[in-house]
């Protein structure tokens, strides 16, 4: 049957080619171990591509004191290492920075699954390796079988050698090429014994352990399946490219149910062995009993590493809450078609399986047609859960009080046993037990009960003072009690353990809503950063800062609370680092694990807008896995506010364009006619004057109209120069105590003549205070004033001065009998540029500058239309206090006689 | 001094204003001597002798208030100096080193030709003896006898009022600085304390002006000082 091919799995390999065309392409020399010439068969290859006239440097190539490998390094361009110094020791490392610097077409790099030294940007090689390729560099690196995760059990059963150095499988499987390095056991050590691949001494010993020829030919079997695997996975992908029908299997989906034990790792091995044999996809999950008290924070971080292995690993992990493990584990796998269910043996044995309810053979009772695996563990891992067993020191306060309870209840027995029967008295014990179940939890309750017990037996059961029993019915009595306090101590714990579960996450989610609501008030960047923090200082007791990229794109804290790390260089280079990139970084993560703080990038709409870095006050690992997730969720809520607040500026930003486009223009405007008409003036009269053939009073008509006209520029020219300035904040108003009067009387001498024919009153009371002014500005503001009215008031009308004191406030007012002001332009007036008419005389800074003035002395100006025509304008300035003299100083209002 | 037309120095860089002052001084009975920089005036001003020295303060090669001490170190001849707008403190500077009076760029022929005669006519007056009685338009100050009418109505004065009065009579139609007229009524350590000076000055408005908003003879110089008007 012809088979189209699939769009969506189409679409997938679109963006598969598309990453990788921008992606440098990696390619793997994969051995079986050590000596099989990984080294040798890279550095022969990269030989052949620079006489290709490919651009090839070798970042790092490990020799081992080979010498054919050495000889292969001659005439090739190698880059520098990186010195480090570690403890005193000076520690030579692969230069990433150097290589992203010197960006070549092909790197080598030898040895993908090293570790690198501390101070390093990364722990792994590998993650220096996928910054290259990121960065569009093609690498060439080397691998043996063994350092590959989901192999290194396998290789640890084989050769008894556990690897500390791994790498992801996913690392492995998304390599380009692979090319497999190949030599038979008996050749390779044919080589150690010659010394070519160790230097003797070291072969000597490497023989005897490692280099074992059943080791070899197992590593080697692996490798040799290992990149059969990957032959077949790029079949299958050709396949489907061009749709080549074939009966395809019906999809396997497998579940591994993992718990807090260090078994779990291995659990997520075998579950991935198993996916990929099966070509299925896998499921990672853990169930949260609801039921169970909380978990010892070593047992989250050994469940949180476990979770982070399946990931890595290539699996999904989930984790879900239930009451029933059971059920909510077979809900889970019928929903998501899951075909098989791995398992571990279940945790505890003895007792605990005969009082508890078993999940696992719950599980497998209802599990119809799922099949159920029990994986096994090993020795080591058995030992390590026996460790993790171990219960930390208990409080013994609650014991003490358990037992005062109990000796309370004896002495009240001991009162009553005159009046009641023995049984009667059991009831006072039990009463006892059960207030120590409610109250105390498990442990004391059971002393309790025991006690209890063992001193009613032996107090009020004949024979007295003995722990023996007279009467076998008893025994009941004794069952029940300590059957009672089990029953009550169990359930009240439970409804405890809950209620503080309810009340830890009502205390969070309103924090969380609390933060949501913060963050939509905040109304800047900065604001939003230091929502950010409070929170997280406030939630979490944690330091904190958030990074912001400034002008210049250089991050700067925005906002901390006591994180002195902030400051310094190194950490500062690590939030660069995950600005950059937009990944985490820094503590418990790994990438530069050795820094003091963890760094979450701020990432809204794809694009990362600053980095927030936390450090934890407490233990930092408890922390890191009990909250991370929470805290991740801050780090997302606080990313969105950033990226509105960013919006926001950017719509304010245009508006403030808008505006100073609309001044611009209205400079431009006015600047051309307000020049230009006293220009033609002044221009027109002079040359006139110059020809020389005017008569004495034509000339001084002539000169009368150029120094006019002059006198209107030198205005507008003053009023612009005033209001840059003041703008500017260059014309700091230089304040001084002193009467209005004295100002206004200045002004009135300055306008005088352009006020001629209208009639000025002045009403201004003696006892006006004085005000904090300068007195030029302040002149100023009543020189424009006054010319506003000469503008636009006929000649003839009144115009009336009325100062008065209101308060704390001198008020002053000037009123004309013009036509007043055109309705809905009283605030108008006081904007730059603003003129009544067209043909206005005025520049449209006058009052401007009379606002301007006024607020920066702060007072207030209004303007107003009066009912009975004509315009009021209001001046309001703050009365001074008057400083006291010194003795025989004279003082305002009095003087000596 | 010996001639009886005065000579006028300009120290002046632009060549506009130069032409202007020299057309305008020139046709109403000054002689002129010019200079377009410091240096220059400096040396015009010791070798010529003037009888009146107009000097811009922004002069290219040194600071004009330079200019005004040095030339103060050995001359007391009147100067009138030229400023820009909105430069109060130069103008108080300028006054308090020794400057006789200062015009606020632009100006205006009348005006420039007023400051130049009350400058020249207290130079003039320094050598001689002071005239007893002041009068301008209504107000008469009889100095010896401490007598002060207004339209012929005699006016009571308190001491201080009276010096300040006496002061601003004795320099009649120059500007005084705030500084020395505080100096004048109290003392020079009051220096600084203007606003007491301000409450002062209105007091004597509300005695001697008609309306004390429109001062008629106590005119105030924003940020400056104050000027007794002297009424043509």
């Amino acid at each position: 049957m012809e088979r189209r091919p699939d769009p969506d799995e189409l679409l997938a390999r679109v963006n598969r080619e598309e990453e990788e065309r921008h992606r440098g392409r990696l390619k793997i020399f994969f051995g079986s171990a050590p000596g099989v010439g990984k080294t040798y068969a890279m550095l022969g290859s990269s030989r052949l591509r620079k006489s290709e006239g490919i651009d090839v440097v070798i970042g790092w190539a490990e020799t081992h004191g080979r010498a054919e490998t050495a000889a292969l390094l001659e005439g090739q361009e190698i880059l520098l290492p990186l010195l480090l110094s570690y403890r005193g020791k000076e520690l030579r490392e692969f230069d990433l920075d150097g290589a992203l610097e010197r960006k070549p077409a092909l790197i080598l790099v030898d040895e993908l699954a090293h570790t690198n030294a501390p101070g390093s940007r990364h722990a792994k090689r590998w993650q220096d390796v996928q910054e290259l390729l990121a960065a569009g560099i093609d690498v060439y690196t080397t691998l043996n079988v063994q350092h590959i995760e989901s192999l290194n059990g396998v290789v640890a059963q084989i050769t008894g050698v556990s690897v500390a150095e791994r790498i992801p499988d996913s690392v492995f499987e998304q390599a380009d090429e692979v090319e497999l390095v190949d030599l038979p056991a008996d050749e390779l050590i044919q080589r150690m014994k010659e010394g070519k691949v160790y230097f003797p001494q070291v072969a000597e010993q490497a023989l005897g352990s490692f280099f074992r020829p059943g080791n070899l030919i197992a590593l080697r079997e692996l490798a040799l399946r290992r990149t059969a695997d990957r032959v077949d996975v790029q079949m299958q992908r050709y396949r489907m490219d061009h749709a080549v029908g074939e009966t395809w299997p019906t999809a396997e989906r497998v579940l591994v149910c993992l718990g807090p034990s260090p078994y779990g790792q291995h659990l997520v091995r075998s579950a991935r062995l198993l996916a990929s044999r099966l070509k299925a996809e896998w499921i990672a999950l853990y169930v949260e009993n609801s039921h169970q008290g909380g978990m010892a924070p070593s047992d989250r971080e050994q469940l949180e590493r476990t979770l982070r292995l399946a990931e890595q690993l290539g699996g999904k992990a989930v984790t879900l809450t239930a009451e029933n493990t059971a059920e909510e584990i077979l809900a889970f796998a019928r929903a998501r078609n899951v075909s098989k269910i791995l398992l571990g043996k279940p945790p505890r044995a003895g007792i605990w399986r005969i009082l508890r309810r078993d999940f696992v053979s719950d599980l497998i009772r209802e599990s119809g047609g799922i099949d159920v695996y029990i994986m096994g563990g090993t020795a080591e891992e058995r030992l390590a859960r026996i460790r993790s067993a171990r219960r930390p020191k208990r409080r013994w306060a609650p014991y003490l009080y358990g037992l005062a309870v109990v000796a309370a209840a004896s002495a009240l027995s001991a009162l009553l046993k005159p009046y009641v029967e023995p049984v009667n008295l059991a009831m006072i014990y039990l009463l006892g037990v059960a207030v120590v179940a409610t109250r105390l939890g498990v442990g004391p309750s059971i002393l309790a009960s025991i006690a209890s017990v063992a001193l009613f037996d032996f107090l009020f059961v004949p024979p007295y003072l003995t722990f023996a029993v007279g009467d076998s019915q008893y025994l009941i009595t004794f069952v029940v009690m300590t059957l009672v306090a089990l029953l009550i101590s169990t359930l009240a714990a439970r409804a405890r353990l809950q209620a503080e579960r309810a009340r830890a996450a009502q205390s969070r989610t309103e924090a969380l809503a609390d933060l949501t609501q913060q963050l939509a008030r905040a109304r800047d960047s900065a604001s939003v950063a230091a929502v950010a923090v409070r929170h997280l200082s406030e939630q979490y007791e944690a330091q904190s800062a958030v990074f912001l990229p400034d002008g210049s794109g250089d991050l700067c804290v925005v906002s901390e609370f006591e994180a002195s790390f902030a400051a310094r260089t190194s950490e500062s280079s690590v939030a660069r680092w995950v600005f950059d990139h937009g990944e985490p970084a820094g503590l418990d993560t790994d990438t530069l694990p050795g820094s003091d703080a963890l760094y979450l990038p701020l990432i809204a709409s794809g694009e990362t807008l600053g980095v927030v870095g936390i450090r934890p006050q407490q233990s930092t690992d408890e922390m890191m896995s009990e909250v991370r997730h929470r805290v991740e969720s801050v780090v997302g809520q606080t990313a969105l506010a950033l990226e509105r607040t960013a919006l926001a500026e950017r719509a304010r930003q245009a508006q403030v364009e808008a505006e100073a486009e609309r001044l611009r223009s209205g400079l431009l405007s006015s600047v051309s006619h307000d020049f230009r008409t006293p220009l033609a003036s002044i221009v027109g009269a002079s040359s006139a004057i110059a020809t020389g053939d005017l008569d004495a009073s034509e000339v001084k008509e002539l000169g009368q109209s150029i120094y006019d006209e002059s006198q209107r520029l030198s205005r507008f020219v003053a009023n612009l120069l005033d209001m840059t300035r003041l703008e500017s904040g260059a014309l700091a108003p230089a304040r001084e105590l002193q009467p209005i009067e004295e100002v206004i009387g200045a002004a009135l001498g300055r306008v005088k003549a352009r006020l001629a024919g209208r009639v000025i009153t002045l009403r201004l009371p003696e006892a006006l205070p004085l005000v904090g002014i300068d007195a030029r500005l302040m002149e100023q503001v009543f020189i424009n004033l006054l010319e506003n009215v000469a503008r636009h008031t006929p000649e003839g009308t009144p115009v009336e001065i009325t100062g008065a004191q209101e308060g704390k406030h001198l008020v002053v007012r000037v009123d004309d009998h013009g036509p007043g002001l055109r309705p809905g332009t009283e605030e108008k007036v006081f904007e730059k540029f603003f003129r009544s008419s067209e043909h206005s005389e005025s520049s449209g800074l006058g009052l401007a500058i009379c606002h301007a003035i006024v607020t920066a002395h702060s007072g207030a100006i209004r303007a107003a239309s009066r009912p009975g025509g004509g315009a009021t304008f209001t001046v309001t300035l703050p009365v001074a206090e008057v400083p006291a003299g010194p003795d025989g100083a004279p003082r305002p209002g009095g003087g000596a006689p | 001094m010996s001639s009886t037309t005065p000579l006028v120095l300009i120290i002046e860089d632009e060549p506009g204003i130069r032409r202007f002052l020299r057309v305008t001084l020139s046709s109403h009975g000054y002689r002129v001597s010019e200079a377009a920089c410091a240096e220059d005036g400096l040396k015009h001003a010791a070798a010529d002798r003037p009888d009146l020295v107009v000097l811009d303060l922004g002069l290219p090669d040194r600071d004009g208030m330079e200019v005004l001490a040095e030339l103060r170190e050995w001359s007391s001849v009147p100067v009138v100096v030229l400023t820009a707008r909105d430069t109060e403190r130069a103008k108080v500077q300028a006054l308090d080193g020794g400057a006789d009076d200062y015009l606020t760029k632009p100006f205006g022929a009348e005006e420039l030709l007023a400051r130049l005669r009350v400058a020249l006519r207290h130079a003039l007056r320094k050598n001689g003896p002071e005239e007893p009685v002041f009068v301008t338009g209504g107000l008469k100050v009889d100095l010896a006898a401490r007598v002060v009418t207004v339209e012929g109505r005699e006016v009571h004065l308190t001491p201080i009022e009276f010096r300040l009065l006496a002061t601003l009579v004795k320099y009649a139609g120059k500007v005084l600085t705030h500084r020395q007229l505080l100096n004048a009524g109290w003392g020079p350590e009051y220096g600084f304390e203007a606003h007491y000076l301000r409450v002062y000055m209105a007091q004597l408005r509300r005695k001697l002006e008609a309306d004390p908003a429109d001062p008629r003879y106590l005119k105030t110089e924003p940020g400056v000082g104050y000027r007794l008007a002297l009424e043509a």
